[in-house]
């Protein structure tokens, strides 16, 4: 065999890190065109801003490398805020109310992720399914009222830790966390495995329910952590909260170069991803475009990543025979 | 018109990054020959053929048609030029019928425009029965083996009225009753004028059929003569450049203690079979096309469930219900399928070679890249496989080192018993050498190997002993003194327990 090092051309850097210049260009052109945009105060409002629905993409990202999805993640985010902000208000302990948050998460996607394993529906129906039950069971929980005075519970998702904001502690730690696993483990490569070629996975001795079961779980814990945020930075328990936040964390995902069809995403490139729109919501709105504008645009980035992601995949896999 | 050139391409170069894959090729076709191409894996042949039917693009380099220069950009330009194409990994969608399959995109209309599903279902059965083939029109594909696919394919060509036809290995996956039928197609083909172009690893097969041969290597045409001025041995040496010695290594040992032995295994598409497995020994399984050779073999490595009998691995019964079950057990399957049970395409050939026994590079639940690198360059190099480097996308390499890269995977697990199924199927004959070579070095190792296989030939010369199996059973078990191609295919054709 040759042992060449992969050429690290012009080429070759323009498209497996594009995403970022992609980023640094949004960056640089927002800078010139609103002198508001390069303070301290705004970055750390778009960093803020983005937190929770970030946190959800990370969870997504890892369900999507491996073929899935989770359309129930802010509903069940809504579910196990609420209960936990409850906890909060009944206990005052921080502790527990952050943890009872996550068990809920987990208990909630360890359902989807036995849909997906034991029964074998399609992610996409079985998260469907929950994604209208945990907005039930929240609803019917707080019986469609907001709970408020929440007191020291606030310190989630307002308070700051050695002068940085607590959401961007959490980001940074799930951020650390996601592309360890994904880089670093033997869970991540079984689901880069499993959404490459599932039949091929299991042949060559990877568990794949286990591993799915895993990656739900995960998800789950994510999904707690962005809940308490959630419900802090509102000052509140809002059963109806979060809503499309979803769809906001999947954007992110596939902006940052996961693929639908499985087996490739990053954890940087999700967060690219989340911060090329936070930074384009962040700029509209300071430059007062129509807000349903903003809409079509956000559509269009979709749009024009999806179309991206197919591009590249095409030239990736030419043959070199 | 029997000897008017149908086809030529004059001066073709074409480059993927970091190899040339053709170099100044130019070869014809006449019109009514059967004309044949061999060359080993990535020798450049089915680069050449995708861009004769449109898929790649030259880089330079020129294509006539009946004389007349041509520009094919895509399968559908291609198909209007006459030239059609069977592949030969077939792609096909499960959920069609029959007749839905041989008129996709083709679909005769009524005068409203509106597909007349009649006379799709007269036509199919038309040419059902001048092929005599006993088809339902509504059958699934996703209900039909492998060969009846392929066959499916030959008739979707040969219904277009095809002046060109090119055959990428079409006898791979179908047994002699239908390469026969094939052949007598090919026949009535070339008396109609057609040309062809086939390609093809067998050797026997080519001088059956061909009237003119070119042999490609490392992207260049070698040689192209009438079928009359080869023989096979220049062929094979063409091909790969040197003389083969021998045909098959020569294995030297002892054989060892018991490894395996099966007993009474039933599983969905056999019944009661038994056999067992020593150390150094390489088994093989003959037989037809599901005689249920593949089916064993997948239950006993946990893809498939069985439902008795018994698996004694080291003299310990053992329950093996997963893949995952059976590779701690050191027992590995190389799929006959590698696109669907081998390959995790869009990831790296590193990736796929460590993804079996990743535990072996995991301390303290990190994983050692250092470590893996070097596991995967070696066990890489000792296979032979040939890519630019290990980061390169397993899809970009030729059908054969993706095959070398399967088996480096299983290499990387220290496998004791290695089932191999159909392990040399499309892969050329320098290659296929290798890993003969490389199951005789396992042997000596005193690995037991089972391997499945189509080709009586390498059975005959690969293995201690055959079993032979038919509709689920085995039918006969051979050993090495008494093997011949004739006892096989008495056992694989007979009807009852030999």
């Amino acid at each position: 065999m040759e042992k060449k090092r992969s050429k690290l051309s012009f080429k070759n850097i323009g498209s497996r890190y594009s995403i970022y210049f992609v980023l640094l260009a949004l960056f640089i052109l927002s800078w010139l065109a609103n002198e508001n945009f390069m303070t301290p105060n705004n970055l750390k409002n778009v960093a803020n801003q983005i937190s929770v629905g970030t946190i959800l993409a990370f969870g997504q990202t890892i369900l999507i490398i491996s073929g899935m999805l989770d359309l129930s993640s802010a509903s069940v985010l809504a579910l196990s805020g609420v209960i936990s902000v409850s906890v909060y208000t009944n206990t005052e302990s921080l502790i527990l109310a952050f943890l009872v948050a996550i068990l809920i998460s987990v208990l909630c996607n360890i359902l989807n992720g036995l849909m997906v394993t034991k029964f074998k529906a399609p992610p996409f129906i079985a998260t469907l399914a929950m994604m209208t039950m945990a907005r039930g069971a929240a609803l019917l929980y707080t019986n469609g009222q907001n709970i408020y005075q929440i007191g020291d519970y606030v310190k989630f998702g307002q308070g700051s830790t050695l002068g940085i904001p607590n959401p961007m502690i959490f980001l940074v730690i799930i951020l650390l966390l996601t592309g360890y696993l994904l880089k670093n483990t033997a869970f991540g490569r079984s689901i880069y495995a499993i959404g490459g070629n599932e039949e091929a996975a299991n042949a060559s001795g990877i568990d794949v329910n286990k591993t799915k079961m895993k990656a739900f779980i995960i998800n789950g814990i994510f999904v707690g952590i962005a809940g308490v945020i959630f419900m802090s930075r509102v000052n509140g328990g809002l059963p109806n909260g979060a809503v499309g936040y979803e769809f906001k964390a999947l954007t992110a995902a596939v902006i940052g170069g996961t693929s639908f069809t499985g087996g490739i995403g990053t954890a940087t490139g999700t967060l690219a991803g989340a911060f090329i729109v936070g930074f384009l919501d962040n700029i509209m709105v300071m430059m007062s475009v129509n807000s349903y504008l903003q809409q079509v645009v956000r559509g269009a980035i979709i749009a024009l990543a999806v179309i991206y992601d197919i591009w590249a995949k095409t030239k990736r896999t030419k043959k070199v025979k | 018109m029997a000897n008017d050139i149908k086809l030529k391409v004059e001066n073709i170069n074409k480059s993927f990054p970091g190899v040339k894959a053709l170099d100044d090729v130019s070869f014809r076709v006449k019109a009514g020959t059967v004309h044949v191409i061999c060359g080993e894996n990535g020798a450049g042949k089915s680069t050449l053929m995708k861009i004769i039917n449109g898929i790649y693009k030259e880089d330079s380099g020129n294509i006539l048609i009946n004389g007349e220069k041509v520009k094919i950009n895509n399968p559908i330009e291609a198909r209007n030029f006459g030239i059609s194409m069977i592949f030969q990994e077939l792609n096909y969608m499960p959920e069609m019928t029959i007749e839905e399959s041989l008129f996709i995109g083709n679909w005769p209309k009524d005068k409203y425009r509106k597909v007349d599903w009649k006379e799709i279902r007269r036509r199919t059965l038309d040419l059902l029965k001048k092929e005599g083939l006993d088809y339902s029109p509504t059958t699934k594909l996703k209900d039909l083996t492998v060969s009846d696919i392929q066959m499916l394919e030959i008739l979707k060509a040969i219904s277009y009225n095809a002046g060109i036809i090119i055959m990428d290995e079409p006898t791979s996956a179908i047994t002699d009753k239908e390469v026969a039928i094939l052949f007598k197609k090919i026949n009535e083909l070339r008396e109609r004028g057609t040309a062809i172009i086939y390609i093809s690893h067998k050797m026997d097969e080519i001088f059956k059929i061909a009237d003119e041969i070119t042999v490609f290597r490392d992207g260049a045409v070698v040689d192209s003569r009438p079928k009359e001025e080869y023989d096979m041995d220049t062929v094979i040496a063409q091909m790969v450049g040197r003389k083969l010695a021998g045909n098959y290594p020569n294995k030297d040992l002892e054989i060892g203690e018991e490894i395996l032995n099966v007993k009474n295994l039933s599983g969905q598409a056999f019944k009661d079979v038994s056999f067992n497995l020593r150390k150094g020994e390489i088994i093989g399984f003959a037989g037809l096309m599901g005689a249920g050779r593949t089916e064993v073999m997948r239950a006993l490595f946990g893809l498939d469930p069985h439902y008795g009998g018994e698996i004694v691995l080291n003299g310990k019964k053992s329950q093996i219900e997963s893949p995952k079950d059976s590779i701690k057990e050191k027992m590995v399957m190389l799929s006959e399928d590698r696109r669907r049970y081998g390959i995790i395409p869009i990831r790296s050939v590193k990736e796929n070679v460590s993804l079996s026994n990743l535990r072996r590079f995991i301390y303290g639940g990190r994983l050692r890249t250092k470590e893996e690198v070097e596991t995967v360059e070696e066990y890489c190099e000792k296979m032979n496989v040939k890519t630019p480097n290990i980061e390169t996308n397993i899809e970009n390499l030729s059908g054969g080192n993706q095959q070398k890269v399967i088996l480096a995977k299983w290499m990387v697990t220290e496998p004791e018993i290695l089932i191999l199924d159909e392990p040399t199927r499309g892969i050329d004959v320098g290659a296929k050498f290798e890993i003969y070579k490389l199951m005789v070095e396992l042997a000596e190792e005193g690995k037991g190997i089972i391997m499945i296989s189509s080709e009586l030939p390498e059975l005959i010369g690969m293995c201690d002993r055959i079993y032979v199996m038919a509709k689920g059973n085995i039918m006969g078990k051979l050993e090495k003194e008494e093997f011949s191609q004739e006892k096989i295919m008495s056992f694989a054709t007979s009807q009852t327990k030999g």
